[in-house]
């Protein structure tokens, strides 16, 4: 039986959990919940020969049957969090299985007006603006997981910052999974929706993760409007368990001047697949997409990237990097477009990978469709090993070998974690990642 | 302090030494000289143990101990340093960060306590000025964006922060104006002591003008041909390698 049957096959009891789907709330939601079900029972799941999916095959999942996570399943604590709190940040939203969680978040001391909270809350109280946003980035149409989520979506995250207010503090969003022993293996419906009012300021963490050596599916799509002039800072780390699967899509929606930068740093899951796509909506709107992940094992990592850009005078910055040890495969596709009205687009991309050992592998490509003539769109992709010239030179000075390569490597990283602005989270990533590769290098070196 | 015997080097399954004799005592400035492929930056590079450069046979003994069964790290803590002649661009490390790394490697296996930031950077200061070292040169990634210059300038400085014993300069002066030329010479100078031996490899006597050898030896083909004092080095430039090459005896002999 081939893969691809075996999806085919495998997709009635993905149905079947569809059918069970939230109910209630306004009629718009039932509504945007019942388009995506069909969609999603229309599309099935994508395959390899999907051009998106072409080097990521997602039989696993589709096979393994994960059903959607109770709501009573939400028995989290403090201590749960533990490892995942970067620091003791004022303002936090934790969803809990896919459910937000009062007890274990906090809002306090938030300038009025600013919302950061419950997504089904929010559906109620601040009806006008989710409806006006929610759903209306990310395309259910085509795209078979954001479709599942949009069809199971009950609740979530959502932040709000009104026109004009600047955020001192940053917001930690955090997702959590925790897998119920009697009920099989879970799916976690995770759902951001993120206005960022005109001239607002934010710093926005989101955090993805679940109990380690846990099997279970998050899959999460995070909607982000960021108003004319709004300033967003945007960080996803995902540090799911490393038996997790982990399907994301992020969607950006960048207004006339507004400045929005993500950092995504992939660091757990066994099959992770991040969507990052910005739309530059309006004049001088700026992107910055980063990312750092880590591969080992036999962990398959996939980043696909878009960004749209729409309107003229728009700069675009993207860097991509990746350490992929053992067996574990990379994918790294960055799309680039530059519509017709796009004139003075300023877009720059790179992409590196450093590979560990000889089994480790990547596919890379970049994606660039341009319909304007006056714009500057480079972009470069670097795979390697680490240099042994540059690990000569510093054995030359007196390091040994070992030091001079945790040296180059964490060179390697650092470009990417030092551009972390919130310090406390950064000191926490920079332990994560190198603790993970001491563990990977010494592997390597007990061969 | 350093015994070399019989040196045979292979690079790319390529015999390049093929047998070199040369005894340098401590204090002793020596300049190895020779046309473009007689083996003097093989030397070099061997002495430094650069893993691409393979010893097919003879010894070294550096300060009595066999430098050939040291890693080219240990040979370094042990106070060999080379100058590179291709010094290598380092992305992402922070030059300051590098050197004080390369300096405390070597006091911790001498069993001297490491340097705290104040201390390095105190002590950067006080050898900085010699080559010219400013700011933006520690402040920037290794070697990265420098000039050649630059690049010669900052392996020197490496020196005079590593105060090695035996310090062997591969063709430093290649690709320096004259300016670059007198600083490097100058800081080299600086070096000069009854404790420290210096090799300096150069295909041109412009930098012994500067940086005056007590010997000379000339490699020509695997071989030092011909020996002598810093007047050698005049004659070379008067009457080119070919003069050496034609009619000298090698000095040292493969027994085969």
């Amino acid at each position: 039986m081939t893969a691809m049957t075996q999806v085919a096959e495998r997709l009635q009891p993905w149905l079947a959990a569809i059918e069970q789907r939230p109910q209630g709330g306004p009629r718009w939601l039932q509504d945007l919940r019942d388009r995506a079900a069909s969609r999603f029972a229309a599309l099935g799941f994508p395959t390899v020969r999907d051009e998106e999916w072409r080097f990521t095959n997602i039989a696993p999942i589709a096979v393994a049957e994960f059903r959607p996570a109770a709501a009573d399943a939400s028995r989290a604590t403090e201590l749960d969090l533990a490892g995942y709190l970067y620091t003791d940040a004022a303002h936090r939203v934790v969803v809990v299985n896919g459910r937000f969680v009062p007890e274990l978040s906090r809002a306090s001391g938030l300038p009025s007006g600013v919302r950061v909270g419950s997504l089904a809350t929010a559906v109620t109280e601040q009806a006008d603006v989710v409806q006006r946003y929610l759903g209306q980035l990310a395309d259910f149409g085509t795209k078979a997981f954001t479709a599942l989520n949009t069809a199971l979506t009950a609740d979530g995250a959502y932040v709000y910052i009104p026109d004009g207010v600047v955020l001192e503090q940053p917001i930690h969003v955090l997702f959590v999974t925790t897998p119920s022993a009697s009920s099989g293996p879970v799916m976690t419906n995770a759902r951001a929706l993120i206005v960022a009012g005109e001239r607002s300021q934010s710093r926005i963490v989101e955090t993805y993760a679940g109990a380690r050596g846990s099997v279970y599916f998050t899959n999460a799509v995070t909607e982000v409007f960021a108003g004319e002039n709004a300033v967003v800072d945007h960080y996803k780390v995902q540090q799911e368990s490393t038996d997790a699967f982990h399907i994301a899509s992020m969607h950006v929606n960048a207004a006339r001047s507004s400045n929005f930068s993500s950092h995504s740093f992939s660091l757990g899951g066994r099959l992770v697949r991040n969507d990052a796509s910005a739309l530059l909506d309006g004049e001088g709107a700026e992107c910055t997409l980063n990312g750092l992940y880590l591969a080992d094992g036999e962990r398959l990592v996939d980043n696909h990237t878009t960004i749209d850009h729409a309107k003229a005078h728009c700069p675009s910055h993207e860097i991509y990097k990746g350490i992929i040890g053992g067996k574990a495969r990379a994918v790294f596709n960055g799309k680039i477009i530059v519509r017709q009205d796009a004139q003075k687009t300023d877009a720059k991309q790179t992409n590196r990978a450093l590979l560990l050992s000889d089994n480790a592998s990547i596919n890379t490509k970049p994606q660039l469709e341009i319909f304007a003539d006056d714009v500057k769109c480079t972009h470069g992709a670097a795979i390697g090993q680490l240099d042994e010239d540059a690990i000569f030179y510093l054995r030359a000075r007196g390091l040994t070998y070992f030091e001079a390569r945790d040296m180059l490597i964490h060179a390697f990283a650092g470009d990417i974690l030092d551009r972390v602005k919130i310090e406390p989270l950064r000191v926490a990533l920079e332990g994560e990642l190198y603790a993970q590769l001491a563990k990977d290098l010494a592997e390597i070196d007990a061969v | 302090m350093l015994d070399i015997k019989n040196l045979q080097v292979k690079v790319e399954g390529k015999q390049i030494l093929k047998g070199i004799d040369l005894h340098v005592n401590t204090g002793e400035v020596h300049a190895i000289m020779g046309p473009n492929g007689s083996g003097k930056s093989t030397l070099a590079r061997a002495l430094s143990g650069h893993p691409e450069y393979e010893v097919t046979g003879g010894t070294v003994l550096f300060q009595g101990k066999d430098l050939l069964d040291l890693d080219p790290d240990e040979r370094a803590r042990e106070g060999v340093f080379m100058a590179f002649q291709y010094p290598v661009e380092i992305a992402g490390v922070n030059n300051a960060y590098f050197l004080k790394a390369a300096l405390n490697a070597k006091r911790k296996h001498h069993g001297e306590p490491e340097l705290d930031a104040m201390e390095f950077m105190q002590l950067i200061k006080a050898k900085s000025a010699l080559l010219e070292i400013d700011q933006s040169m520690l402040s920037r990634a290794v070697n990265e964006g420098f000039s050649g210059g630059e690049k010669k300038r900052n392996e020197i400085f490496q020196m005079a922060l590593l105060e090695p014993t035996l310090a062997i300069l591969d063709e430093t002066d290649s690709g320096l104006d004259i300016d670059a030329l007198k600083l490097v010479a100058t800081g080299v100078n600086a070096m000069r002591g009854p404790d420290r031996s210096i090799i300096v490899v150069t295909h041109y006597q412009r930098l012994l003008d500067y940086i005056v050898p007590d010997y000379v030896h000339v490699l020509s083909a695997g071989r030092i041909v011909k020996s002598g004092g810093k007047e050698l080095a005049l004659e070379l430039e008067k009457k080119g390698y070919g003069w050496i090459e034609a009619g000298a005896q090698p000095v040292g002999a493969v027994k085969a």
